[in-house]
């Protein structure tokens, strides 16, 4: 039994339903207790859907359980078929339904409908919403799509799927329109899309294209990789998010599309790409070794980091994620900013780490937001899950240029502009800039700063260095927004040299020992 | 468009006939009332023994309340548990001791059952017990908010009946006491202890009170004034304390809030006339403030999809002090005797459904063309993109809305988004 406040996922069956939610021409009959049906308000509200997810419930409930859920079940699927038509149906259980065991997929098969009817088989006790998307996904996959590949047409530009976006997507829907054109710009045809958009007829179509480009591996790496198996249809490996990695994609497709990288690199419009403008700006410099946090689904941490650090000059001072799935590359990437990677789901974990590595900037999910607005730090959403402000109505990818224009304004606003960071140094005498005005970004979290609770660990008091009256007073001249670092600098410095106590000569000591 | 909607006061629908419907239900379970009751009870904490999926909706329904501290949490079941039950009982207990020791303030523990816990059937009455005596200074209570035996606010009723036999026994030799049952937003026990004070009722207690250590006493003599419609087992249980339910509509609205407050003080032996003195201002301010949204809604036509057994109540305050004609009114679950006052006072000829299959709703919904339709989270927006102008029901149990001075804000729920579509479209 796990103690639970927050969960960054779902359970397996809202993994389902974000596939099903995603496609149209599908409908999902689930075999769960009345309240389940909860999980549609996150596609409408959250995600403001105009239409009801395509999903029915049999919303059992206690005296149900005597023993007519099984036909309970088979007239939901009966009466779901009659009023919806639908091209293909999934059916399966959801936490509850699993105990009771009533097997969907046999009672489905038992009414014999003429469609393809997809049992899902998603063990709620041991996995989460992103693999039930993977699954559900790459059963569909493997249920519609053809054995072989359909060979390209001689003189035809070269075709790809584009695999990955769901319902409630973290910017799926901007996402997708940023990579489709950027791919018809290079020269290269979409096939299908899917799940996003698809029906269960277009899947049936997949064979058609010569590769996959593969936009989330939580929900489609799954399906890729059956495809490369079976059809021999090769997928991407780069995650275009960042201008580097979006080059790197760029130059990949054209291999796997056989054409030439430099020449299909050339046709691609670039005009729009400013973020690497931005970040060599000279207002930019006050961004230089920016302490980040970031945490959030795999694909999403990792290139954040890679963008924090490369692109925007950033230091990556923790790198973690929920998914367990991908923790070996986690691990690899978190290996190369010399820090070791958060795999965990326990959001009072990622607590303590972000309160011990002190960062100045916190990139994460819905929660992370929580936990930085309580330590009064800067923060920006990168990854699921998300509010319904992170369902944005502009445009918003966080893929390709625009994505990365995007990126760039989403986590330098929230961190002191260098202007306003260099009036603060200059006036830090000045009545409106006083050491205890709180920036003003930081809304009311900052002007009152709780102690933080969380002890970074090893850090035990006993151990810690006393700091001399005059050292303090000194330390206090220090401007606020950089005090915090500079005692916390001191403090390891005295540690490490086993020093009992801060005096003004350990204070300039350690500044002059930091700044190398 | 009338202006009048003539009520014929003889009738209302005490022996209406009521469809009752089964199949997919669009509803919350009885998890849901954590979110608020949490509010309400400040050193309770709330531990949901449950699936992910259990976790997940509360921390959906919570939303942004999921801030700071929250006082609920789940014990998310795994399949280590489902191996076997001894097993899962040492692991909660682990949980509980785990979390107490984080929360040392916590005075009361609900453990909460969900349908995973039910149907492997986990014993979280013998865990509570055994908990209880293990954790000095914490009461650990237990109830069930699961779906397959709760619907939404059913959720409170279940947790406020695991209090009844909690509560201390009432002195016989004392006065009379009025014990109002439901959770009420402070500002609204504030207003209410007020007016009871006018009209000179001083034993006046809530359940639930704030605090674990406040646990008003019950007793026959015990006077219970149901402040929410949907307390039926928990007025069973304190009924069989002795307490005696004194019959009102519920307190919605500027007539539901006086009929509410008169059957009190006439149970409490308040002489008539002061009672009404006591009211007649708040009265007054009520009635000048709905005036403005009856010129907007009378008339109009309104359908409501079953959700937390406040229907039957808000579509009566609708109807007779508002002016809006009822189309459908479904409820989850229909009390009978609690609903007698409701009954008799809906206009005749309005169609009450209780249960639910959502789809045949639906259609029966888009047929009636109603202009205001109060439904779900899940259902509001779809409906909208139909062309409907919905009200989300869910506000209704999370806002202040009882009493008078919350009767021109209950109004303006209904009214504010024909208003809106009003504005959009100009």
């Amino acid at each position: 039994m796990q103690l639970t406040l927050w969960t960054y996922e779902g359970p397996p069956h809202v993994g389902a339903m974000r596939v099903a939610t995603g496609m149209h021409g599908l409908h999902y009959v689930l075999h769960a207790p009345q309240g389940d049906t909860y999980a549609d308000l996150l596609f409408t509200m959250i995600e403001r859907r105009s239409q009801r997810p395509p999903v029915t419930y049999t919303t059992f409930q206690a005296r149900d359980l005597g023993g007519d859920t099984a036909q309970l079940f088979k007239s939901a699927v009966q009466s779901a078929y009659d009023r919806f038509h639908p091209q293909a149906m999934l059916v399966g259980a959801s936490c509850t339904a699993e105990l009771i065991q009533d097997d969907p997929g046999g009672l489905a098969e038992a009414l014999a409908l003429p469609i393809p009817v997809v049992p899902l088989e998603l063990p709620a006790y041991q996995k989460k919403e992103n693999w039930g998307a993977a699954e559900t996904f790459y059963q569909l996959v493997r249920r519609l799509a053809p054995r072989t590949r359909t060979p390209r047409v001689a003189g035809a530009p070269p075709r790809c799927n584009i695999l990955g976006p769901t319902a409630l997507g973290f910017r799926h829907r901007d996402d997708l329109r940023e990579i489709r054109g950027l791919l018809e710009q290079m020269g290269v045809a979409v096939n299908v899309v899917a799940p996003l958009g698809a029906s269960p007829q277009d899947l049936t179509r997949l064979g058609e294209a010569d590769f996959n480009v593969l936009l989330y591996p939580e929900t489609a790496h799954t399906a890729a990789a059956w495809l490369q198996r079976t059809l021999d249809q090769p997928h991407t490996r780069t995650v275009p998010i960042g201008v580097q990695a979006t080059r790197a994609f760029i130059a990949e497709v054209a291999t796997l599309a056989g054409l030439d990288p430099q020449e299909a690199a050339a046709r691609v419009d670039v005009e729009q790409s400013r973020s690497g403008w931005y970040a060599a700006s000279v207002d930019s410099n006050y961004l230089t070794g920016k302490r980040v946090f970031v945490f959030g689904d795999a694909t999403h941490a990792i290139a954040a980091a890679r963008v924090a650090s490369r692109e925007f000059g950033f230091q990556v001072v923790g790198l973690g994620s929920y998914s367990r799935e991908f923790a070996r590359e986690l691990r690899a990437e978190a290996a190369l900013h010399g820090i070791e990677a958060l795999v965990c789901d326990d959001y009072l974990e990622v607590e303590a780490a972000i309160a011990a590595a002190t960062p100045e900037l916190v990139l994460g999910t819905q929660m992370e937001r929580h936990i930085a607005k309580r330590l009064g730090l800067p923060c920006a959403v990168i990854s699921a899950p998300m509010h319904v402000q992170d369902f944005p109505a502009r445009h918003a990818p966080q893929m390709g240029f625009e994505g990365a224009n995007v990126l760039f304004d989403t986590w330098v606003q929230p961190l002191m502009m260098g202007l306003e960071e260099h009036l603060l140094a200059m006036f830090k005498g000045d009545f409106e800039f006083n050491e205890d005005a709180a920036p003003s970004h930081l809304g009311h979290a900052a002007s009152r700063p709780e102690p933080v609770r969380v002890a970074p660990a090893g850090a035990a008091p006993a151990d810690a260095a006393q700091w001399a009256p005059e050292a303090q007073r000194e330390l206090d001249k220090v401007p606020f927004f950089v005090r915090g670092k500079a005692r916390r600098n001191t403090e390891r410095f005295a540690l490490d040299r086993g020093l009992s106590r801060i005096t003004i000569e350990t204070l300039y000591d350690a500044k002059a020992h930091f700044s190398r | 468009m009338s202006a009048v909607i003539p009520i014929q006061v003889d009738s209302g629908c005490a022996d209406a006939p009521v469809l009752r419907e089964r199949g997919q239900r669009e509803v919350f379970c009885g998890l849901t009332g954590i979110v608020w009751l949490h509010r309400k009870m400040q050193d309770a904490f709330f531990l949901v023994v449950g699936s992910r999926t259990c976790a997940h909706l509360v921390q959906s329904a919570a939303g942004v309340m999921i801030f700071a501290e929250p006082r609920f949490a789940t014990a998310i079941i795994d399949e280590r548990d489902l191996a076997g039950l001894a097993d899962a009982n040492e692991e909660l207990d682990r949980a509980v001791a785990r979390l107490l020791q984080r929360r040392p303030d916590i005075r009361m523990l609900f453990l909460v059952g969900s349908c995973p816990s039910e149907v492997i059937k986990l014993d979280l009455s013998r865990a509570a017990q055994r908990l209880s005596g293990r954790h000095a200074g914490v009461r650990v209570l237990n109830y069930s908010g699961s779906g397959i035996e709760t619907t939404f606010t059913q959720g409170e009723d279940a947790c406020l009946a695991a209090l009844v036999p909690e509560l201390p026994d009432a002195d016989p030799a004392q006065a009379p006491a009025l014990l109002v049952v439901g959770t009420l937003a402070d500002v609204i026990e504030g207003q209410l202890r007020r007016l009871f004070s006018a009209m000179g009722i001083e034993r006046v207690d809530f359940l639930p009170a704030r605090h674990a250590d406040q646990l008003p006493a019950v007793g026959p003599r015990t006077q219970m004034l149901l402040a929410q419609p949907f307390l039926a087992e928990t007025a069973r249980l304190l009924e069989a304390r002795g307490a005696r339910r004194v019959a009102a509509p519920f307190p919605l609205g500027a007539e539901g809030s006086a009929a509410w407050l008169m059957a009190a003080a006439e149970a409490m032996h308040v002489p008539h006339a002061r009672a009404l003195a006591a009211i007649a201002p708040a009265r007054q301010r009520a009635e000048a403030a709905l005036a403005p949204h009856r010129r907007q809604l009378e008339g109009r036509r309104v359908f409501f999809f079953p959700d937390s057994q406040l229907e039957l109540p808000l579509a009566r305050f609708l109807a007779r002090e508002l002016g809006m004609q009822l189309t459908e009114v479904g409820t989850p679950y229909l009390h009978r005797q609690h609903m007698a006052q409701e009954l008799d006072w809906l206009p005749a000829g309005t169609v009450l459904s209780e249960g639910q299959d959502v789809e045949r709703q639906l259609d029966r919904c888009r047929a009636a063309a109603p202009d205001l339709v109060v439904c779900g989270l899940g259902l509001a927006n779809p409906l909208e993109a139909e062309g409907f102008a919905t009200k989300w029901s869910i506000e209704l149990v999370f806002s202040p809305i009882q009493g008078f001075e919350q009767a021109g804000d209950l109004a303006a729920l209904f009214s504010r988004p024909l208003r809106r579509r009003q504005l959009l479209a100009a």
